[in-house]
């Protein structure tokens, strides 16, 4: 690993970022429009929000970095641009951290104006610390970064990418214990979920926005958040492979 | 060489002396691609040997090395030439001066602030090329760099490719276009995976008493049916 190369290789995906002005309009956007919707939809029901606005804030980053670093690593795999890098003096590490330090960076744009969006003008109550919240919405974004990455190498077209999404996604998603408390899911579905990394997201924002001095609460499922992060990354250098068939 | 557990080249020995300029021709399909990629080292090989400035094929020093463009342009379309290159040139670790010289080199000066998606075809083969100029490769592997360009500018680009030869660069370039070969000092003719010629052009035509190219290979292959 070289930081010079690294730290070109996240400029330089910040770069692509700015010219796409669409994309990066719909990153920032689309949270705050979906998270303003949802606390409209529970106006009258005020603590339902208070229930469901942390963990859903987490959730966003998630689903959108997912997203698009999935997209991203195959456009980089597809158009020849990967082989062409790996040709050079460029580590893999350079390349999985350089993405990360963008998107990572974008991850807490994002996060933030969501949570200042949710903070203030809609009217969250949380009872833990604002900058932790903040803190576990990075994490949740880096760790849908992390899993794009992995899972991209096994599509081959940008229409499979997408398909990981209600693939690989939903499934947490309906899992993570915002529908049913997971202790109360049938004792298979639970057991299920205690292997999905989405689960110790929205745990960590719960026990944020619930208890009001969350240390050291919300550490243990952050750091399972953390580690299922590492894992993903390094099962992501695994596959981006310098000789291929 | 084994593709998808097709065999794709097979029997394949060859030696390009450094410093030189030579050429790989062939039909579309006869394995080009697929040697290259041996030669840079991102071909996975299911037999066989391939040694690149005295080391293994796809060692890390050799990353600092040579320079590879692939067949098709691998620039990264949502960036300007210009941003492209300095990418480039920070994970070679090439001054940012090499930027604007490559640039002129391949004649983009006028599109170096264009996103590459929006240049045409030729130029954009032109904005990947430029990428494999940048720092100071000693070998250069260039999968036909000149394809769609016009007249001038393949003159242009071969001057440059001898140049480069004349200063000590191997250069290795492949192109189905015969009369390209006689821009090279050395030729190498392959068919369905198997080396057939391995020349000086001269010396190509002289034994198959050829005036160009096209018909020597023409030659070889009737002569290796009969
Ligand atoms: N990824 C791949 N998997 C399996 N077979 C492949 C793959 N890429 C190429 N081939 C096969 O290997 C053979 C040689 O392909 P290669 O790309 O090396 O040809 P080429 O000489 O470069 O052709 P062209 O002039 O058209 O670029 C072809 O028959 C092709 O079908
Ligand atoms: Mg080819």
């Amino acid at each position: 690993m070289t930081p010079r190369i690294t730290l070109a290789t996240a400029l330089r995906v910040l770069t692509q970022l700015r010219h796409d002005h669409r994309t990066l309009a719909l990153l920032l956007v689309v949270p705050c429009v979906l998270l303003t919707l949802l606390r409209w939809m529970y106006d009258d029901r005020g603590p339902v929000f208070d229930s469901i606005g942390a963990p859903l804030l987490g959730l966003f980053p998630f689903v959108v970095m997912f997203l698009v670093t999935s997209i991203a690593t195959l456009r980089e795999r597809t158009t020849g641009t990967l082989e062409r890098l790996l040709t050079m003096p460029l580590g893999k590490l350079d390349l999985l951290l350089g993405y990360g330090l963008a998107f990572g960076l974008l991850a807490v744009v994002q996060a933030t104006l969501a949570a200042a969006l949710v903070l203030g003008p809609l009217d969250l109550d949380i009872a833990g610390p604002h900058w932790v919240l903040l803190l576990v919405a990075v994490l949740d974004a880096l760790l849908g970064m992390a899993l794009g990455l992995f899972l991209s190498a096994f599509a081959s077209t940008e229409f499979q990418a997408v398909q990981f999404m209600p693939a690989v996604v939903l499934p947490q998603l309906l899992l993570c214990g915002l529908f049913v408390p997971r202790e109360e899911l049938p004792r298979a579905l639970e057991v299920l979920s205690d292997v999905l990394p989405l689960s110790y997201a929205v745990e960590a924002m719960t026990e944020v926005s619930a208890v009001a001095d969350p240390f050291p609460g919300f550490l243990g499922p952050l750091g399972v958040v953390g580690g299922f992060t590492v894992a993903a990354l390094v099962l992501g250098a695994a596959t981006l492979r310098r000789r291929t068939a | 060489m084994v593709r998808s557990r097709r065999t794709v080249l097979d029997d394949v020995s060859f030696r390009v002396p450094r410093g030189s300029l030579t050429g790989m021709l062939g039909p579309s399909g006869c394995g080009k691609t697929t040697l290259m990629r041996a030669i840079v080292g991102v071909q996975r090989l299911a037999r066989g040997r391939v040694s690149v400035l005295g080391l293994a094929a796809g060692s890390a020093p050799l990353r600092h090395r040579l320079g590879y463009v692939t067949q098709a342009p691998s620039v990264y379309g949502d960036l300007t030439v210009r941003q492209n290159l300095r990418y480039f040139a920070d994970v070679l670790g090439a001054p940012r001066c090499d930027v604007e010289r490559v640039i002129t080199q391949v004649g983009l000066d006028d599109h170096a602030d264009v996103l590459t998606a929006r240049l045409s075809g030729g130029q954009r083969s032109r904005a990947s090329l430029a990428t494999a100029l940048l720092g100071r490769p000693e070998l250069l592997v260039l999968d036909e760099p000149t394809v769609g360009l016009d007249p001038v500018l393949r003159r242009d680009l071969w001057d440059l490719f001898a140049r480069m030869a004349a200063s000590g660069v191997t250069l290795l370039v492949s192109s189905h276009v015969m009369d390209e070969a006689r821009r090279c000092e050395r030729l190498l003719l392959l068919r369905e995976g198997r080396l057939i010629a391995d020349d000086t052009p001269g010396e190509l035509l002289a034994a198959t008493g050829t005036s160009d190219v096209e018909q020597a290979f023409l030659r070889i292959v009737e002569q290796g049916a009969s």
